[in-house]
């Protein structure tokens, strides 16, 4: 039976295999490939043969410094913006939706409307609610400053009619962390209440019997107990967190906003955003040095994370 | 047993207060607790819903409303025409043509090769089954710029960006006809189809292709609906693909680029009760699919987080 299945099997396979060859394996590769190449033209695909220019010049200031540089454009502002985005949003929305998530599971009138409200920005567009976002924190007529009571306190955009860029970056950085965490708390939530569903009642019983308190049950068992989902909310937050770009395209437009250069980072370019601009601008290679770039910090970081938490997951 | 366990409370030493007032404060607590958890719900619930209610306010509103220092609540004109000047700025027929030409023709194309990768992982016996599942799942931890840039390369190199509607059809449909997870999530699904009824219909004479139409497919409904549903709102959620291939010419966008690029450039707030009305009509079809399909939907993404 084995060996009869063999090519009725590969025969099945066949159309994804052909189909991921073409468009996951062979890029993977070419993308390493061309970040090695000197004045790659995409269209011909020629070139000048090898280089390390390109991770030169976008990751270092040896070939060419100053402002406007792709170093300055990527280790001054994409990467610090991505950096900056990844170490506010991850652990603000895990702890924020863990916390919806124990709500949720503690209920039961109401439960399924909440839960229902709560998962409502997952299905929502990205980009279309980001515009909402830059509707709600428009410095002029925004109702975040109405509520808040920071009259004309520009956020995301100079207020109207304003010459030359008052926003403080700092503002800007609020309210995206604020558009990511809003829109990534429904995964979480649903991840961790499937978690909570499956704890097996009698720890709780016996922490009962023990006359544990309630938030100290909840510290000494129920997150343990949760560790595996945390670490997995953990690893895919953060691998989305450096890959964000449609939240800034969706709250600053496609040109990645302007901001008060005496505060910050000029605009909220992200790592991912600088790569398709060089796609924009026909500067493949640059493009594949800091895809290749960004792949090796995601690596990194994963396996760190799995390292540590070896030792702190209970399975 | 009940009676034991109470007699071992009052024997406790140092405790003042009985076991009945004890019991009284533990469930004064316990509602107390109930209505701070209800509370913060309620206020976290408030702050996920308010966007969508600002967005379809602010669509109703005029630009002398809008414009006000002291934001209203609730317009107190209402201007439908927000909604036709939307549509007209979108050019949301094509739009909506482009959006659902790819989006069927993809997910049709992702049911397909996904129904027949999963049937061969789970209920064929073959050399190297298991380390070409895991090479497929390893492709998800990489992340999607790394081959973006590629398929660009190839798809302009093809022609396909320059070669009018077809060939930006092709370039939006082909790339997006497999996906690593949801061979993984319909896998899943058809290895708990018992192999005696895949045995039983070896002895009936019947094959694996009928097999797995005839039986599998029906069984394994669900998990395909849920497919369909992801699928179809990926595709109109989609934006940096279909933006790369359109090359900004307006007749190859889809939906949701095509929203963000009619309303780039920082216009007056006056539009902002249009731009309000497009995020309206882009938002609401995706909202209307969830309340019918809500469970499907929980279900497919809540899969992915369960280890193993």
């Amino acid at each position: 039976m084995e060996s009869k299945n063999n090519w009725k099997a590969w025969l099945y396979l066949a159309p994804v295999i052909i189909l991921l060859a073409v468009f996951t394996f062979f890029p993977i590769i070419n993308t390493f490939y061309v970040s090695f190449l000197k004045n790659y033209d995409y269209m011909r695909g020629t070139s000048d043969g090898f280089t390390f220019d390109n991770y030169l010049l976008v990751l270092t200031p040896v070939l060419k410094s100053g402002p406007g540089t792709m170093f300055e454009e990527v280790m001054m502002t994409a990467l610090p913006n991505t950096m900056l985005i990844t170490i506010i949003t991850v652990p603000l929305s895990i702890i924020i939706s863990l916390l919806i998530a124990i709500g949720l599971n503690s209920i039961k009138a109401l439960k399924k409307v909440f839960q229902t409200i709560f998962f409502l920005p997952y299905v929502t567009n990205a980009i279309a609610v980001g515009m909402v976002f830059s509707v709600i924190f428009d410095a002029n007529t925004g109702i975040f400053n109405a509520i808040f009571n920071t009259p004309l306190h520009t956020w995301i955009a100079p207020a109207f009619g304003v010459q030359g860029s008052t926003v403080n970056y700092w503002s800007a950085l609020f309210a995206l962390s604020f558009y990511i965490i809003w829109h990534s708390l429904p995964y979480k939530i649903l991840i961790f209440l499937g978690g909570l569903q499956n704890i097996d009642k009698q720890y709780y019983e016996a922490a009962q019997i023990d006359a544990a308190p309630k938030w100290k049950t909840t510290l000494k068992v129920t997150v343990p107990l949760l560790s595996p989902q945390i670490l997995y909310t953990l690893i895919t937050s953060f691998i989305g967190a450096f890959k964000e770009y449609n939240s800034v395209i969706g709250l600053f437009g496609s040109e990645g906003g302007k901001f008060d250069k005496t505060t910050g980072p000029s605009s909220m370019k992200t790592m991912v955003y600088f790569i398709y601009e060089q796609i924009g601008k026909n500067q493949v290679q640059y493009a594949c040095a800091a895809a290749v770039f960004l792949f090796l910090i995601i690596m990194v970081f994963t396996v760190i994370q799995f390292r540590v938490s070896k030792k702190r997951v209970h399975y | 047993m009940e009676d034991g366990y109470r007699d071992l409370q009052l024997v406790l030493r140092g405790s003042s207060r009985s076991v009945k007032s004890k019991e009284i404060s533990s469930k004064v607590w316990k509602i107390i607790g109930l209505i701070v958890v209800y509370a913060l719900l309620a206020f976290a619930a408030l702050i996920v819903i308010f966007p969508f209610y600002w967005m379809i306010i602010t669509s109703l509103k005029s630009g002398e409303e809008i414009n006000r220092l002291v934001p209203t609540f609730f317009p107190e004109v209402i201007r439908w025409s927000n909604y036709s000047d939307a549509m007209a700025k979108l050019d949301f027929g094509t739009l909506l043509r482009n959006t659902l030409i790819v989006g069927i023709f993809s997910t049709l194309g992702t049911l397909i090769t996904s129904i027949l990768a999963a049937f061969a992982f789970s209920k064929l016996n073959f050399k190297g089954r298991d380390m070409m599942f895991s090479i497929f799942l390893g492709t998800m931890m990489i992340p999607g710029e790394m081959m973006v840039i590629s398929n660009y390369i190839s798809v302009s190199r093809l022609g396909l960006t320059s070669s009018g509607l077809t060939g930006i059809y092709i370039a939006n449909i082909i790339p997006f006809m497999v996906s690593v997870f949801y061979i993984y999530l319909l896998r899943q699904n058809f290895k708990q189809i018992p192999d005696a009824l895949y045995l039983a219909a070896k002895v009936d004479g019947k094959g694996d292709w009928t097999f797995l139409w005839k039986v599998m497919v029906p069984l394994a409904a669900p998990t395909l609906i849920t497919i369909l549903i992801l699928k179809l709102m990926g595709a109109w959620n989609s934006y940096v693909w279909p933006n790369l291939v359109a090359q900004n010419q307006k007749e190859y966008y889809m939906m949701t680029n095509g929203l963000r690029n009619s309303f780039n450039v920082a216009s007056d707030i006056d539009q902002y009760g249009v731009q309000m009305a497009a995020t309206v009509v882009v938002t609401v079809p995706l909202l209307l699919v969830f309340i019918f399909f809500r469970k499907y939907i929980m279900k497919g993404v809540g899969r992915a987080g369960i280890k193993g």
